[in-house]
């Protein structure tokens, strides 16, 4: 391997690169707009669920009742509706999660028999946001049910203090307030930067050989080897700027607790830039027209980087077979790791499996390519 | 005029349906995407790995652990012995959750004094946390009150203390299990949609124009809107294909229930494709290489996907987001196809979203037309 020829090939592409500038502002402006875009978005966090009201009894005890889900910060109350088939329509328009029924015989049952209950309507279409709307309800309820209990016993004159027998006192690691935005973020990053690493390299070389270019190359002195890392050395480059950008916004921006080392950061995040950008190119080398390429650099990373990283959807709830796959997905390692050094302060003897894992990836990667590059020369 | 755009449909057709190859990228990719992607898209949560440290060793605390053992959301994997243990197991990602029982936990308890249970969380996924407590203060709730009316039987020969209370019954319509699936494999079958339409057609023109054959053929008497027409209803129909075979294997492999009308749903989707393939031709117009195209395609495609209702709840971003989505076909398109699915509802709801969708094919293929012409000249 010759230095010499590896600063050609690097300068030649960094050329290329650089008379393109409408590829190069999208590869700098990606990471930030979508970091933006992406960053506020992605939340899993419910406040304002809009909850339809139908009083049946309007009575004084139903009106405070439902003046709590008014006071929550988790319910914001869309519509009271007079009817049953208006509230059907409201839930079929989805004006709302939740409606929230009260029977007409609501205080006199709770008057006669001690207890009443109310109805929780749910558009369980979405089931993650109906099961937490569910469980918000139920507190709000179940709040208010002590309230009148301990009203009651005040009327007997009881001296009986109601109390819980056991209480659960919880404590969170690592996110404290439980903000999703804590750990979707850092995967916002994995995301970004598994699509800016394909698209940046899987068109280098099947662009060659459709302009006819690859004849020029393979006619120069040059080996496989000197070709790959003089390509890859720009984008690599481009690709720290990239990854500096959406971490700066991270942590600074977005305020996601940063609690491990740059260090760590940085050998990491180039370990995993160095898989994605190989693998664009091995797909480049292995495929000669650049739809082809494009098409399977765009199913490799798109929707497997969202939906099998782990990078919301949590890999431990998925069916083993699933979970078996998903160590193919080479984003999956710099998901946890990124995960793990923001929110836990990881270092690099914590990270090893991970970091093992994308560094075999990374070597498989390189001697593929180098090996595919060979054989397309013949 | 009709003669020429057959011509041109021929030869679309031909190119995207010539070699074994060609069909093979064309049916398998979507099929396995969904079968991948219709198991790992769910926020359902069980089995959440779970250590348990009981240091009190008494008949209430391993009543309370065989509470936790029973149910199928905890997954107890580890009975701890020392609070630094249960420590490692939280930091090495081992356990989720972790449940302490300090000594004099019963004492507490038979005192009439309240006895604390504590649990460690791993915040990381706070979707995952959040869910898995509301199941832990559930269990913990059941044993307090079986708790309370037992002792009451027991000192007070009574049935139980008359209380006082309101409780909530739950009617959970569309989705009775809140079963994920039925929630995201219509979203997935939208989403495969979106990401392979808008990339197949992003390349048409551009493709032309870099290997030099659209020279070719605006020398012969095609007419721009002929050739875009041309270009796009191979696509339409291969799209038609795929929502068609994936909404299939949605249906009979999945089992997720359509109770809606087909009609409305095969409408909907015609009206997805029109906005996803003008989507396509107007990165394709824009763009003078297939680098540009490409990049382009991953620039626009991932925030319609990430902004658009799939995972994350429109009405849980900032009002500027929520804005933004208004001009995003796929969220309409995700209304339509879980209405059609799981809700069954009609036109008279889902008209607003057909008729937005038409709007942005409409305006995409418009600009995209005049956006041609003008290259041209």
């Amino acid at each position: 391997m010759k230095l010499r020829r590896l600063k050609a090939i690097s300068l030649k592409e960094l050329l290329q690169i650089w008379r393109d500038p409408r590829s190069l502002m999208i590869a700098l402006l990606m990471p930030l707009t979508q970091m933006f875009l992406l960053g506020y978005g992605v939340t899993l966090d419910l406040k304002h669920i809009p909850v339809c009201t139908f009083d049946r009894e309007a009575s004084q005890n139903s009106q405070a009742l439902l003046k709590r889900f008014e006071a929550s910060s988790y319910f914001a109350i869309a519509r009271n509706v007079p009817t049953y088939p208006a509230l059907v329509d409201a839930i079929d328009r989805a004006d709302c999660k939740i409606a929230m029924v009260i029977p007409p015989d609501f205080s006199e049952r709770l008057n006669d028999t001690g207890s009443s209950t109310v109805q929780a309507i749910l558009d369980a279409t979405d089931d993650n946001t109906a099961n937490i709307a569910l469980g918000y309800a139920l507190a709000v309820v179940s709040g208010y049910s002590a309230d009148v209990a301990l009203n009651a016993l005040d009327r007997q004159g009881s001296q009986f203090q109601q109390i819980q027998p056991m209480t659960v006192q919880s404590r969170v690691w690592f996110n404290e307030d439980l903000e999703s935005r804590n750990f979707i973020i850092p995967g916002v990053v994995a995301v970004i930067l598994a699509l800016i690493g394909a698209q940046l390299t899987s068109l280098t070389i099947s662009r060659e050989w459709e302009r006819g270019t690859m004849e020029l190359l393979i006619s120069t002195p040059v080996k496989p080897s000197e070709v790959m890392i003089g390509k890859l050395a720009p984008y690599l480059a481009l690709g720290w700027i990239d990854a500096a950008f959406c971490l700066i916004i991270a942590a600074f921006w977005f305020g996601v607790p940063f609690r491990g080392t740059i260090f760590t950061l940085f050998v990491t995040t180039t370990l995993f830039l160095i898989v994605v950008l190989g693998i664009g190119y091995l797909l480049s080398v292995l495929i000669r027209s650049q739809i082809g390429a494009s098409r399977i650099a765009l199913l490799l990373t798109m929707l497997p980087t969202t939906l099998l990283s782990g990078y919301v959807f949590p890999i431990d709830q998925m069916p083993k077979v699933i979970q078996d796959i998903t160590y193919l997905v080479y984003s999956r390692y710099y998901v946890t790791i990124i995960k793990a050094i923001f929110l836990k302060g990881a270092d690099i003897p914590a990270l090893a499996m991970p970091i093992l894992f994308l560094f075999i990836y990374a070597t498989a990667v390189m001697v593929l390519a180098a090996r595919a590059f060979r054989k397309s020369l013949d | 005029m009709v003669s020429r755009i057959t011509n041109i449909l021929i030869k679309e057709f031909i190119q995207l349906w010539r070699d074994k190859w060609g069909r093979f990228r064309l049916i398998v990719p979507p099929l396995i995407q969904l079968l991948l992607f219709g198991y790992a898209a769910t926020f359902e949560v069980y089995h959440v790995s779970t250590a348990v440290l009981d240091l009190d060793r008494t008949q209430e605390s391993r009543e309370l652990i065989a509470r936790f053992t029973s149910s199928n959301r905890l997954n107890i994997i580890k009975r701890a012995q020392s609070q630094d243990e249960i420590d490692a197991l939280i930091d090495g990602s081992d356990a989720a959750v972790a449940l302490i029982i300090h000594a004099g936990f019963a004492n507490l308890l038979r005192k009439g004094q309240q006895a604390p249970l504590q649990v460690l969380v791993d915040g990381t996924n706070s979707n995952t946390a959040l869910i898995a407590l509301g199941y832990i203060n559930t269990i913990a709730a059941q044993f307090s009150q079986d708790y309370v009316t037992d002792l009451a039987e027991r000192t007070q020969g009574t049935k139980g203390m008359e209380q006082v209370q309101v409780t909530a019954v739950q009617r959970p319509w569309y989705n009775p299990d809140f079963n994920g699936r039925w929630f995201f494999v219509p979203g997935v079958i939208a989403t495969i949609t979106l990401v392979m339409v808008v990339n197949l057609t992003a390349f048409a023109v551009v493709r032309e124009r870099e290997v030099g054959t659209l020279e070719q053929i605006m020398v012969s008497p095609i007419r721009p809107a002929e050739f875009i027409l041309g270009k796009t209803v191979p696509f339409f129909v291969v799209g038609l294909g795929i929502v068609g075979l994936v909404t299939i294997v949605g249906i009979f492999w999945f089992q997720i229930p359509f109770v809606g009308n087909p009609f409305l749903f095969a409408f909907g989707a015609m009206l997805y494709l029109l906005s996803l393939l003008a989507l396509g031709l107007l990165i394709s117009t824009v763009c003078s290489t297939q680098q540009q195209a490409f990049a382009t395609n991953f620039f626009v495609v991932n925030p319609l996907f990430t902004l658009s209702g799939f995972s994350f709840p429109i009405s849980s971003m900032p009002d500027v987001l929520q804005w933004l989505t208004y001009l995003n076909p796929l969220r309409y398109f995700l209304i339509v196809i879980r209405g059609t699915f799981l809700k069954g509802i009609g036109v008279g709801i889902l008209w607003p979203d057909l008729l937005a969708m038409a709007a942005i094919a409409t305006v995409l293929l418009a600009v995209s037309i005049l956006r041609f012409r003008k290259s041209l000249e």
